[in-house]
């Protein structure tokens, strides 16, 4: 049996636009969690300067802390903070598709999965505070 | 194995390392850095960054996301239209995580 | 008094004749139980025939009705009027496909990408029948069961902006459908499938997850894809730092 194929020179190509991301909500949402990554990117180099400082002295150390204290810093915080929790918001939920969790002949639904994620999470950060608390000069 | 020789694994498996690292870890420290310390919630010398196995966590913390954000990144910017440059964008990208990760190194080594 | 109507904006492209795709409206009978299906149908058959389309089943289970509503991939035959009206309905054919004639899509390249993934059982030695059926477990099966469950409807590849901007992106349902064999316990020809693991294959995708969203059988491509992405990166690492181990 012979295949008709489609006239290649007659089939009409749409173009995908550089701006396809926002031409839908979910494509937007989906560009904000990959940009997310640069944020916090930019806040470790914030944090690694900040530690550079010793190098120059207690009082470098805490004049950067000073600088960090203006508002045009703060507001730099706020908006990395937001994208850090939507990273790891969004990382959560990409883990329970990722490992499906077994608890013998059943599937933990993946709303489960993210939960408990979130819960290490908050230890995490719980344990990681005390640490600070503990170790800080 | 008849895989093709792509090093892509390499690459994604730091990715999703760097992925862990920063969803559970980096929000923790923002609120301490960008927060706690300029707002004076609390005090801090920055002494504990010298002990070893602190200078050890700094580097897990610091590097691995900056690897994350290289792939992730680079497949990104060629998405939004700048595929042909997408060479010139792997090297921006990788190589900027490469550069993060002599740097700290370079620093934490210096405190 | 009037019928109710409800207005559909419809591409039409006639290759050769126009230059690029135009919209045509047409207003149709608004019933309640009617998809856009029947719609299309009804235009069919009642206004215009020249419109040309797929369709078969009807029922969600032959894949053939794909097409862009309101700008979101969907099967016709389940998009109901009643979500969309009062409103105008725009039905355009699926994306990042090229079109051959109004909302007919030329779908050779997807057809191609099936193939290339060996969907068949691969044996190193096939099992003479003399020796009976190959037994499975539920834990076995329900571990490709869900992969199995796809229609080709392409649904997942107009909703995957990688795809779009890609077009030698392998794609969910074709990764999808060479994860359902690398996981049937029968199969064992997991190496044959290296394409999935090349560049154009699963490392393209960045886990939008748009495909699983619009997939109507709920295959859930973006998990397999995910998951081949792990399993690879681990057959990866071990296979450098323990070469004599090998399978």
């Amino acid at each position: 049996m012979s295949v008709t194929r489609p006239e290649k020179s007659k089939l009409y190509y749409r173009k995908m636009p550089a701006t396809w991301w926002l031409q839908k909500q979910s494509y937007f949402l989906f560009m904000l969690r990959e940009f997310s990554s640069l944020f916090i990117a930019l806040f470790l180099l914030v944090y690694l300067v900040e530690i550079y400082q010793l190098t120059k002295g207690p009082d470098a150390y805490a004049a950067f802390i000073h600088k960090l204290s203006s508002p045009g810093w703060i507001f730099f915080h706020v908006v990395v903070l937001l994208f850090a929790l939507y990273h790891s918001f969004t990382w959560f939920q990409s883990s329970a598709v990722v490992l499906p969790v077994r608890l013998g002949e059943h599937l933990v639904p993946r709303q489960t999965v993210t939960a408990l994620h979130i819960v290490a999470w908050a230890v995490i950060s719980l344990v990681v505070l005390i640490l600070f608390l503990t170790l800080k000069g | 194995m008849t895989m093709e020789k792509t090093t892509e694994p390499i690459w994604w498996g730091l990715f999703s390392a760097g992925g862990v690292v920063a969803a559970f870890l980096v929000p923790i420290h923002i609120i301490l850095v960008g927060f706690a310390l300029p707002l004076g919630w609390i005090s801090d010398s920055g002494a504990l960054y010298r002990i070893w196995w602190v200078k050890l966590y700094l580097f897990i913390l610091i590097v691995l996301p900056l690897y994350h954000w290289g792939h992730r990144h680079y497949f990104t910017l060629n998405h939004m239209g700048l595929k042909p440059i997408s060479k010139l964008l792997a090297v921006l990208c990788y190589g900027g995580a490469i550069f993060g990760t002599v740097v700290t190194v370079w620093v934490l080594l210096k405190i | 008094m009037a019928e109710p109507t409800i207005t559909l904006n419809v591409t039409r492209y006639r290759p050769g004749q126009d230059q690029a795709p135009t919209t045509q409206a047409y207003a149709v009978p608004y019933k309640e139980d009617w998809v856009v299906l029947d719609a299309l149908n009804h235009i069919k058959d009642q206004m215009d025939g020249t419109l040309s389309y797929r369709w078969s089943c009807r029922m969600g289970v032959c894949g053939s009705c794909g097409m862009m509503v309101n700008g979101t991939p969907k099967l016709t035959c389940a998009a109901f009027l009643r979500d969309y009206y009062p409103h105008e309905i725009r039905v355009e054919p699926l994306a990042n496909f090229p079109i051959i004639r109004d909302l007919v899509i030329d779908m050779s390249d997807f057809l191609e990408k099936l193939k290339s993934v060996k969907p068949w059982i691969i044996r190193k030695e096939e099992k003479p029948v003399v020796q009976g059926e190959y037994l499975q477990t539920p834990a076995q099966l329900e571990a490709f069961h869900q992969f199995t469950q796809c229609i080709n409807c392409m649904l997942c590849y107009a909703a995957c902006p990688v795809y779009g901007l890609e077009p030698k992106f392998l794609g969910p349902a074709a990764i999808a459908l060479g994860y359902r064999y690398n996981m049937d316990s029968r199969d064992q020809g997991k190496e044959q499938r290296a394409i999935i693991g090349n560049h154009d294959g699963i490392w393209d995708c960045t886990f939008v997850g748009e495909c699983s969203v619009v997939c109507p059988k709920d295959v859930d491509p973006a998990a397999a894809i995910q998951r081949s992405k792990v399993d690879m990166t681990k057959n990866w690492f071990q296979s450098i730092l323990m070469p004599w181990g090998q399978r």
